[in-house]
């Protein structure tokens, strides 16, 4: 069970992590498994594929992974730029990379959406062509973007950290072209950790809601996601029905958290065997 | 394929890492760059491969067989570059490392698959890594990567090759047949090739010249033997084995060393082996020491001693000579330098 | 000639991708965080001043105060706990535990508030029982306690464990050999190595607990001046059209993001100053 060691403790902690850990996050969960287990299944299916939940499946999942996926792209231009070029306000620009995990969601959730509503500083430049965020799926989308961002970013840094020059320097050194060496020699050693931020990123925004509600303004069929639908069957005292929305959704998150295990497990074994 | 470099200078901001550098490496020698770090040694390799620029200057050339290479690209140069890390593919098994540099090769010149491979499994065959051609390079051993590191190097048809510091990262032992093995290789295919290394051993065992590098600068350019017995300076002589440095006075043809030193004063060097030590002044050429611990494991008997001045000595003797006096520690001996060398400038070590 | 068209190209490539790096960061990241300020003091110094004399946005902030003050402790210990049994020793099944330990960061914040209903609801047995005994979790300040935790559980722990895992163990046992027990060699071995890394987890756990929105709003009933935290206050007026009210709250979350972001800065900086004195 536990390989010999001088240093006390074990016992202990292992002992209150335990306990601690099953206490605050195992029971609550397993209730969910045991509240739906209580549910015939032709109710259960009936609460995950009604329309209205079908609809929220395809805004939430679709709007999450075109986020995950501009978030992939930029956030590897950005990761990029700040392993590889020096500029003034590097630091500041680093730094605030990471806002999106500092600032509580509700927050961000006004903030974006007094930014894209008609009188905002983007939602105005748009409005003479016709195109709405704020209180439409575009709104989901910024929201999802912004919440996404920093994953992609922070996972890729140090890999890109760790790429060493004299790599690059050899594809050159045997005839390689700027384009090849990126192609053929950087990117396959970064493709992990960019599959990783990406999942990470996905997974997000999946269960975000705090950021989105405010922007999407919640037009019934049209703009609601997922776990919105969860805290409207509570707020009707309908807990059978959101408890089993959220173990569908529940499960869509371990799905995605063994896919990252497995993407990090696989960098790990590129990077030390 | 020769090389020659004229008047290379190199600046990092406030640092100057070679200074007005000239050299010339003649077709199919295998020639070292010997230096201490910071002497600039693998600065002016890569600048030969072109990884690294130089301060531009109308008399600074780089000539490949004659020809100025300056302004061609890395990849134009077709140099072969052994890094010293080797900077192995880490996601590619070591038949795709090796070769790398035939597939992205465009236009023309470009081999077809079974050419690509049968190019690969020869120099597989020629690294003596026959049948590991499809592991991946953590799966192998330090000695077998830097072969993979140079098959990769040679799979293009360099004109030459470059290694930077080859042996540095393996252990003595690996280094020792690695250090052979690659006399050898180079004895059978002739390309010429240019090697950095700290190591004077290393550099005096397996080189046809030795460069000695210092501050940027060449301190001497000659064969192992040359350098080894003829040193143009105290750093040379300093750099290429241990030494014994005496202060004393030249007085009517015959070196004196006083103890303590008084007057005008010159250094003398002198090597381990050219030390007598004598149970007796007899001639009246030496000078007293004390023994401090004598090491008499290996292939000749070391023997450490201080004098009055508590100033190290080092002497080494064959096991023959040692058994005649056998000194042991505490025993008061006579210092008798047999062949000093006397340099101009003054040195300290 | 064709040398200048090289420089010319590997000097273009930086400055698009730097000027395309940080127009984006501006559009997605400054801009809403103007915004915060831009609109709190749209109506001048003293309507955003005014914001704060209602008594109920007091009552947020203490509520808020309160339940970080609850909270990030239960965690800045337990996760001490869980990165010293994890880091330090050698176990069987060690990566589940791991991975268990980050689940709370895959359960959308709503189901974080959904299974404390499920637990502690008046529908359930054990709901009905706390009622009857007048013990009130759920609409009341021990749910918002609670489902905060869960929210936060991760934060510290994940911190700690890289980097005490890095650290290794050759100190402590050195201590265990000169005679220390084991909370001497916590305190004065441990605690110094991790300072930085744990002052940078604690306020990142705060901050998250202070700013949950998802699972507090679940959980809490939304009782103006009982279970409004600062971030369902905001939710609150911002439904009803206070935006000045809404954004002059905001401010002083979005300051307290700042003030983390600033924190994980000087942290980083600290820890690579340590490094490479170590190294030199």
């Amino acid at each position: 069970m536990k390989k010999h060691s001088v240093l006390p403790g074990f016992g202990l902690t292992f002992g209150i992590t335990l306990a601690y850990l099953g206490l605050i996050v195992l029971l609550p969960l397993s209730l969910l498994i045991l509240n739906t287990a209580s549910m015939s299944f032709g109710d259960f299916l009936k609460a995950v594929t009604s329309k209205q939940v079908l609809l929220s499946y395809r805004l939430s999942f679709g709007a999450s992974f075109l986020a995950a996926l501009i978030n992939a792209v930029f956030g590897f231009l950005v990761a990029w730029t700040l392993v590889r070029y020096k500029f003034p306000g590097k630091r500041f620009v680093d730094a605030i990379v990471d806002m999106p995990f500092a600032m509580p969601t509700a927050v961000s959730g006004i903030a974006l959406t007094a930014i894209c509503a008609k009188n905002g500083w983007v939602g105005s430049l748009l409005e003479p062509f016709g195109i709405k965020i704020a209180y439409a799926q575009p709104g989901v989308l910024v929201a999802l973007i912004f919440i996404g961002l920093p994953f992609v970013i922070r996972t890729l840094q140090p890999t890109l950290e760790d790429i060493d020059k004299e790599v690059e320097e050899a594809a050159a050194s045997l005839g390689a072209t700027k384009f090849q060496t990126f192609w053929y020699v950087i990117m396959p050693s970064v493709l992990p950790a960019l599959i990783t931020g990406f999942t990470l990123a996905f997974a997000r925004a999946l269960g975000e809601y705090g950021s989105v509600v405010f922007i999407s303004g919640n037009l019934p069929m049209k703009t609601e996601i997922t776990p919105l639908l969860i805290v409207m069957k509570l707020e009707q005292y309908d807990y059978a029905g959101a408890t089993a929305i959220a173990v569908v959704m529940l499960a869509a998150s371990f799905v995605l958290m063994f896919f990252i295990n497995l993407s990090q497990w696989y960098a790990r074994r590129m990077s030390n065997g | 394929m020769s090389i020659e470099v004229k008047n290379i200078t190199k600046r990092f901001g406030k640092f100057t890492a070679l200074k007005n550098v000239n050299l010339k490496v003649p077709d199919g020698e295998l020639v070292a760059l010997l230096g201490p770090s910071g002497s600039g040694k693998t600065t002016l390799l890569r600048i030969i491969a072109g990884l690294e620029e130089f301060e531009p200057n109308q008399n600074a050339d780089i000539l490949f067989q004659g020809k100025s290479v300056v302004g061609n690209k890395i990849a134009e140069r077709k140099v072969g570059f052994v890094f010293q890390h080797y900077a192995l593919f880490r996601h590619l098994k070591v038949l795709d490392n090796i070769a790398f540099g035939l597939r992205v090769r465009r236009g023309k010149n470009r081999l077809s698959r079974t050419e690509i491979r049968n190019r690969v499994l020869e120099l597989i065959h020629l690294i003596q890594l026959d049948g590991l051609e499809n592991r991946y390079p953590d799966q192998l051993s330090g000695g077998q990567r830097q072969r993979v590191a140079l098959a990769r190097a040679l799979a293009i048809e360099p004109k030459f090759l470059l290694l930077d510091e080859p042996f540095g990262a393996l252990d003595a032992r690996v280094r020792q047949n690695l250090r052979r093995w690659l006399r050898r290789l180079h004895d059978e295919i002739k390309l010429t090739s240019v090697f950095v290394t700290h190591d004077q051993e290393e550099a005096l065992e397996l080189a046809d010249r030795v460069i000695v590098m210092n501050e940027g600068q060449i301190e001497q350019d000659g064969t192992p033997a040359e350098v080894f017995h003829h040193p143009k300076n105290a750093f040379v002589m300093d750099f290429l084995g241990s030494v014994n440095l005496f202060h004393g006075r030249v007085v009517s043809g015959q070196v004196v060393f006083d103890q303590p030193p008084e007057g005008k004063q010159t250094q003398f060097f002198v090597r381990p082996h050219e030390i007598e030590l004598l149970p007796d002044n007899r001639d009246g050429a030496g000078f007293p020491a004390t023994v401090r611990r004598v090491q008499l494991a290996g292939s000749i008997a070391k023997i450490e001693l201080t004098d009055r001045n508590n100033k190290e000595i080092f002497v080494e003797m064959s096991h023959e000579k040692y058994l005649l006096y056998q000194f042991d520690v505490t025993d008061t001996v006579f210092v008798v330098p047999k062949k000093t060398v006397v340099f101009e400038e003054d040195y300290s070590i | 000639m064709r040398n200048v068209s090289i420089n010319w190209k590997d000097r273009i490539i930086p400055v698009i991708f730097i000027i395309i790096s940080v127009l984006f960061l501006t559009l997605f990241l400054v801009l809403p965080l103007a915004a915060v300020f831009m609109e709190a003091f749209r109506k001048g110094v003293e309507s955003y001043c005014a914001s704060f004399k209602d008594p109920y946005a007091w009552s947020s902030i203490r509520l808020t105060l309160l339940t970080a003050a609850i909270a990030v402790p239960m965690n800045v210990v337990f996760g001490i706990v869980a990165a010293w049994c994890i880091a330090k020793f050698e176990f069987w099944g060690k990566n589940v535990l791991i991975t268990l330990i980050d689940l709370p960061f895959a359960v959308s914040p709503v189901i974080a508030g959904l299974i404390f209903v499920l637990a502690f609801g008046r529908q359930t047995t054990l709901g009905g029982w706390l009622i009857d005994h007048d013990i009130k979790i759920i609409f009341a300040v021990p749910g918002i306690v609670l489902a905060t935790v869960f929210v936060t559980f991760p934060f510290v722990a994940r911190e700690l464990i890289p980097l005490m895992q890095e650290q290794g163990t050759l100190e402590e046992e050195a201590a265990v050999s000169l005679g220390a027990n084991g909370w001497d060699i916590f305190w004065k071995i441990t605690l110094p190595n991790i300072k930085w890394g744990l002052l940078y987890g604690v306020i990142l756990c705060n901050a998250r607990a202070m700013g949950e929105f998802g699972a507090v709003s679940v959980v809490s009933g939304h009782i103006r001046g009982e279970t409004n935290t600062m971030p369902l206050y905001i939710e609150t007026l911002h439904n009803g059209y206070d935006a000045v009210g809404a954004f002059s709250v905001a401010t002083l979350l979005a300051a307290l993001a700042l003030v983390t972001l600033i924190a994980k800065a000087i942290v980083e900086w600290k820890v690579k100053r340590e490094r490479m004195i170590d190294n030199s």
